[in-house]
C-alpha cells in the first residue's frame, strides 16, 4: 500500500504541473476556487467560451480526455496519471463541465459502437471540446424507466425516421452532437425494442426548448423531434440492442471516477472554521464538532474509496456497479451539509448575493442542485437498487410489464 | 500510488480466515458468551502457532517481524469471526506500548511472550466514567509504588501483566501522566471480573495497593505515548470493525435470500434491499477510511493521527448499522439467543467504547484537522 508517486508519475506531475502553471487561464483562477456545485459561472465572462479555450489548448498539448487512445484525441494515459492531472488541475478542472456527458458517456459509447471512420472523425474534435455532445436518453414517459421510452425511429431506404420528444437533456442548447436512444420496435418487450443512434443536432427537424430548472439555471432541455432523417451508418450497435448499448453509456457514466464527487464537506469545514457564534467560533462548539466529523469521515471515505477502484483499474479490474456509490453518498450529502451551514446562520441564511455573504450564496446555489444531483444519472432509489441487486445479489424488483410487449403496457402520468 | 493490499497480504487474509472459520466457529464463540470459559485458550494458543499474536513484532523479539500491514488484515479477520480472545489488549494496546516505549529489557521480556501467547496484557487507563484525558488519571505513582484503582480494564482478568497510567506530578498538564509495567500475577493487585455488555470479551476492575512497578517510558511522557498507542490501536479495531460489519452485512444478505414471506423472499422487498444497499455503503466508506489508516499507520507517517480518527469515527459507525440492522433483517429470529446476531450487535456496541466514545474520537478528528489545515 503506498500513496507516493513513483518516479514515472512523478515526472509526470512535474510536467502537467509545469504545462499547468505556463498555460492555465490564470485570471479566473479564484472566481473558479470559490465555486461549488450549482455555482460555476463567471462574472465577467462567458464561462462557455473560456471552457472551451482551455479545452482546446490541453487537446493540442495533449492532454485532453487523458486515458482515451491517442488516434481519438486522448494521450493514452493510466488511470492514476489521469487522477494525478486531476489534482494539478485543481480549479480548473471545473471548467471540463460541460464537456462530462460527452467525454464520460458519450465518447466510451462511441468508442465501442462506432465505425473506426466515425471514432477518428468525431471523438477527436470531442477530446478537444471543439464540439459538444448530449445525451438524449430521458423523456416525459422513461426516466428510471429508461426502456419506457416511446421516440420511434422507423427504417426508410438507407435512413431512419425520427419522431417523440426527450427531456431534460442537459446541455442540449449547446451541443453539436447526440447520442440517442429510440423505439425501433412496439411490439417486443420494451428492452428488445431500442436501437442506438448518435446524430447531428442540427438536422432539419431537432428543435431544442429550454427548460427551467427548479434551481433557476437553464441547464437542461426539451428536445422535439418531427421527421428527423439519420442515415443508418450512424445507428450504434444492433438494431434492437440499443438497451445494451445504453447499458454501456450508464456503466461509464458510474465509473467517470476519480472526478473527485462534490460534498460540500471542505466548503463547509472551511465555513465552520472562519463562522462566529454567539458563544464563539462555530468550529469550537460541541454540535458543530461532531456533525463535522461525520461529514469528515464519509468525504474521506468517498475519497479512498474512489482510489481503491483506481487502484484496481491499473491492475487491469474492470470497474463494476459499486461504483453507484459515490453519486449515492454525495447527493444527499451534499444537501444535508448545505442545509446546515445556511441553519447555522439562522435568518442571515437568507441572504444570497455572493457580495453580501460569499460563502452563504456558495450553500444556496448548493441548496437548490443537490435535488438535481440525487436524481440525475439514476436516483437514489436506482442507485439502491444496484447496489442490492448487483453488488449484493438480491432478486431483482418485480416486474409486471417484463414480458408483455411495449404497444400493450398501461401507462398514466406524464406524457 | 497503489492503494491496495499486496497479494502476500491478501494470501495472509485468506490463510487467517480459513483458519478461523475452522478453530472460531460461532459455536466456540457461544462457549464464551454463555460464561463457560473466559476466553477460548486452544484458539489463542492456534493463533500464537499461526505466528498472527506476533506478525507485527519484530524477529528480534520473537515475532514475525511482516508489519502493520499484516496485523490489519489479520485484525479484520478477528473481527469477521467475533473471535473470543484478548486479541486487541494484547496484540494492539500492551504490545504497541511495549514496542513504542518499552527498553530492550523489558521488549525481550514481553514480547516473545507475547508471541509465543504465553502472555497475556492489557491496558489499564480508564477510572469509570470519561474519555482518555490527563485529567481522568487519579491512581497514583510514588517511587515505583502504585495506589489506586482501574475499571474497566479489557481482558484484566485474564491479563499476566499491565500497562498502567498513572499520576506522577500536579501540575495539571499532559506531563503529570507516566506509564508503567505491572506484573499482575506478582501480587500488589485484587483484579474482579465485571458483568459487561460483549461476555466475549472480558471487562475487570483491577485494584492496586503499594503495588510495585517499573516505567514504561521515560517519566512525563506517559500521556504522549498513550496518544499513540490508542492512535495505532484505533485502526487495527477498525479493522476489526471493517470485518464485523462485512459479516453483519453478509449474515443479513444470506438471511434476505432464504426468508421467504408474502410469497417472496424478503429480499425482494425493496425497503429490506435498500437496507442492505445502505449497510454496504457504511461498510464500504469505513474500509476505505480504514486502508488509510492502514497506510498511515505501517509507513509512519504524519498523517496518522487524522487518519487513526477517520478510520475509528467510520468503523465504529458502520458496524453499529450493520450490527443493529442485521438483526432487523432476521425479524423476530433476529433477536433470540439462539441466532448469532446479537454477538455481533454486542460486539460492535462494546467495541464503540473501548477506545473513548465517539464524541472523543470525534473532537480528536477536528482538532487534528484544523492542525493539518493551520500547518
Ligand atoms: C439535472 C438533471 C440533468 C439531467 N440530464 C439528463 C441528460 O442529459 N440526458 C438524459 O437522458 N436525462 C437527463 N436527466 C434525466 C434523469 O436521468 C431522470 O430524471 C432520472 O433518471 C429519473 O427519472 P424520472 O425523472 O423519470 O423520475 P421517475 O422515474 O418518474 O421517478 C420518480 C420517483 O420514483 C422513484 N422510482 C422510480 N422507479 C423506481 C424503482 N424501480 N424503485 C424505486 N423507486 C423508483 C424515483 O427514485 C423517484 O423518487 C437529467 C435529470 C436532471 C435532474
Amino acid at each position: 500500500m503506498n500513496f507516493d508517486d513513483t518516479p514515472q508519475e512523478a515526472e509526470f506531475r512535474a510536467t502537467a504541473r509545469a504545462w499547468i502553471g505556463a498555460n492555465a487561464p490564470k485570471q479566473y483562477e479564484d472566481e473558479l476556487r470559490k465555486s461549488s456545485l450549482g455555482r460555476t459561472q463567471l462574472k465577467n465572462a462567458n464561462i462557455l467560451e473560456v471552457a472551451k479555450t482551455w479545452q482546446k489548448k490541453k487537446a493540442d498539448a495533449g492532454w485532453a480526455c487523458l486515458h482515451w487512445p491517442k488516434e481519438y484525441g486522448g494521450r493514452g494515459s493510466s488511470p492514476i496519471e489521469r487522477v494525478i492531472w486531476q489534482q494539478e488541475e485543481g480549479a480548473f478542472g471545473k471548467l471540463s463541465h460541460m464537456f462530462i456527458i460527452g467525454h464520460g458517456m458519450c465518447g466510451p459509447t462511441m468508442m465501442a459502437f462506432a465505425r473506426e471512420e466515425h471514432k477518428r472523425t468525431y471523438l477527436p474534435p470531442l477530446a478537444s471540446g471543439e464540439k459538444v455532445w448530449c445525451q438524449l436518453f430521458s423523456e416525459p414517459a422513461g426516466g428510471s424507466d429508461v426502456a419506457g421510452l416511446r421516440t420511434r425511429a422507423e427504417k426508410d431506404g438507407d435512413d431512419w425516421v425520427i419522431n417523440g420528444q426527450k427531456t431534460w437533456t442537459s446541455g442540449a442548447h449547446y451541443s453539436d452532437y447526440g447520442i440517442l436512444l429510440t423505439r425501433t420496435d412496439p411490439d417486443v418487450p420494451k428492452h428488445k425494442g431500442l436501437t442506438m443512434f448518435f446524430l447531428d443536432m442540427t438536422s432539419p427537424g431537432v428543435e431544442v426548448r429550454p427548460i427551467k430548472q427548479a434551481s433557476g439555471a437553464s441547464d437542461f432541455n426539451e428536445v422535439y423531434f418531427t421527421d428527423v432523417r439519420i442515415p443508418d451508418h450512424q445507428r450504434l450497435g444492433e438494431v434492437g440492442d440499443g438497451w445494451n448499448v445504453s447499458l454501456t453509456t450508464l456503466m461509464n457514466e458510474r465509473m467517470s471516477i476519480g472526478a473527485g464527487v462534490s460534498t460540500g464537506f471542505p466548503e463547509l469545514f472551511e465555513y465552520c472554521a472562519s463562522l462566529m457564534l454567539d458563544d464563539g467560533p462555530a468550529i469550537e462548539d460541541r454540535a458543530v464538532r461532531s456533525k463535522l466529523a461525520n461529514w469528515a469521515v464519509k468525504a474521506s471515505g468517498l475519497r479512498y474509496t474512489s482510489m481503491r477502484a483506481i487502484s484496481a483499474l491499473s491492475k487491469g479490474e474492470r470497474p463494476g456497479p459499486e461504483n453507484s456509490i459515490g453519486k449515492l453518498v454525495a447527493g444527499s450529502m451534499i444537501q444535508d451539509v448545505a442545509t446546515y451551514a445556511l441553519d447555522l446562520q439562522a435568518a442571515a441564511g437568507f441572504v444570497s448575493d455572493p457580495d453580501d455573504a460569499e460563502l452563504a450564496g456558495r450553500f444556496q446555489a448548493m441548496l437548490l442542485r443537490a435535488p438535481g444531483t440525487r436524481v440525475e444519472g439514476g436516483t437514489d432509489e436506482i442507485m439502491r437498487n444496484i447496489i442490492a441487486e448487483r453488488v449484493l445479489g438480491l432478486p431483482g424488483d418485480i416486474r409486471v410489464d417484463k414480458d408483455m410487449p411495449f404497444n400493450k403496457i398501461p401507462t398514466k402520468g406524464r406524457g | 500510488m497503489n492503494f491496495d493490499f499486496s497479494d502476500d497480504q491478501k494470501q495472509l487474509r485468506d490463510q487467517a480466515c480459513k483458519f478461523l472459520t475452522e478453530k472460531c466457529s460461532p459455536k466456540a464463540v457461544r462457549v464464551v458468551l454463555d460464561g463457560k470459559a473466559p476466553y477460548d485458550k486452544e484458539l489463542w494458543m492456534g493463533l500464537a502457532e499461526m505466528g498472527f499474536l506476533g506478525v507485527a513484532i519484530p524477529e528480534e523479539f520473537g515475532g514475525a517481524g511482516a508489519g502493520h500491514l499484516e496485523l490489519c488484515v489479520i485484525a479484520e479477520e478477528m473481527g469477521r469471526a467475533n473471535a473470543p480472545v484478548p486479541f486487541s489488549s494484547t496484540v494492539y494496546l500492551a504490545a504497541e506500548a511495549l514496542l513504542i516505549a518499552g527498553s530492550d529489557a523489558q521488549k525481550k521480556k514481553w514480547l516473545p511472550a507475547i508471541a509465543s501467547g504465553e502472555a497475556i496484557g492489557t491496558l489499564a487507563l480508564f477510572e469509570g466514567k470519561g474519555n482518555p484525558s490527563p485529567k481522568n488519571v487519579k491512581l497514583t505513582a510514588a517511587n515505583g509504588v502504585l495506589n489506586g484503582v482501574k475499571k474497566p480494564v479489557a481482558d484484566g482478568a485474564i491479563a499476566d501483566f499491565a500497562v498502567v497510567a498513572a499520576r506522577t506530578g500536579s501540575s495539571g498538564r499532559d506531563g503529570d501522566i507516566s506509564l508503567f509495567l505491572v506484573d499482575l500475577k506478582a501480587g500488589g493487585v485484587e483484579v474482579k471480573s465485571l458483568t459487561n455488555l460483549d461476555p466475549t470479551r472480558g471487562q475487570a476492575e483491577i485494584i492496586f495497593k503499594d503495588c510495585k512497578a517499573e516505567s514504561l517510558g521515560a517519566a512525563g511522557e506517559g500521556w504522549s505515548i498513550l496518544t499513540q498507542v490508542l492512535d495505532r490501536a484505533a485502526v487495527l479495531c477498525a479493522f476489526e470493525q471493517v470485518g464485523g460489519s462485512d459479516r453483519a452485512l453478509e449474515m443479513g444478505r444470506d438471511y434476505a435470500l432464504d426468508r421467504i414471506a408474502f410469497g417472496r423472499q424478503i429480499g425482494s422487498f425493496q425497503a429490506v434491499k435498500h437496507m442492505l444497499a445502505d449497510m454496504y455503503v457504511s461498510a464500504t466508506l469505513a474500509r476505505s477510511n480504514s486502508y488509510y489508516g492502514a497506510w498511515a499507520l505501517s509507513t509512519n507517517a504524519s498523517e496518522l493521527p487524522e487518519a487513526a480518527a477517520a478510520a475509528r469515527i467510520s468503523a465504529t459507525q458502520a458496524f453499529q448499522h450493520c450490527a443493529k440492522n442485521n438483526i432487523q433483517v432476521h425479524g423476530g429470529m433476529g433477536f433470540t439467543w439462539e441466532f448469532d446476531c446479537h454477538m455481533y450487535y454486542r460486539r460492535a456496541n462494546a467495541m464503540a467504547l473501548g477506545l473513548g466514545s465517539l464524541a472523543y474520537w470525534e473532537d480528536q478528528l477536528i482538532d487534528r484537522m484544523r492542525k493539518k489545515n493551520a500547518a
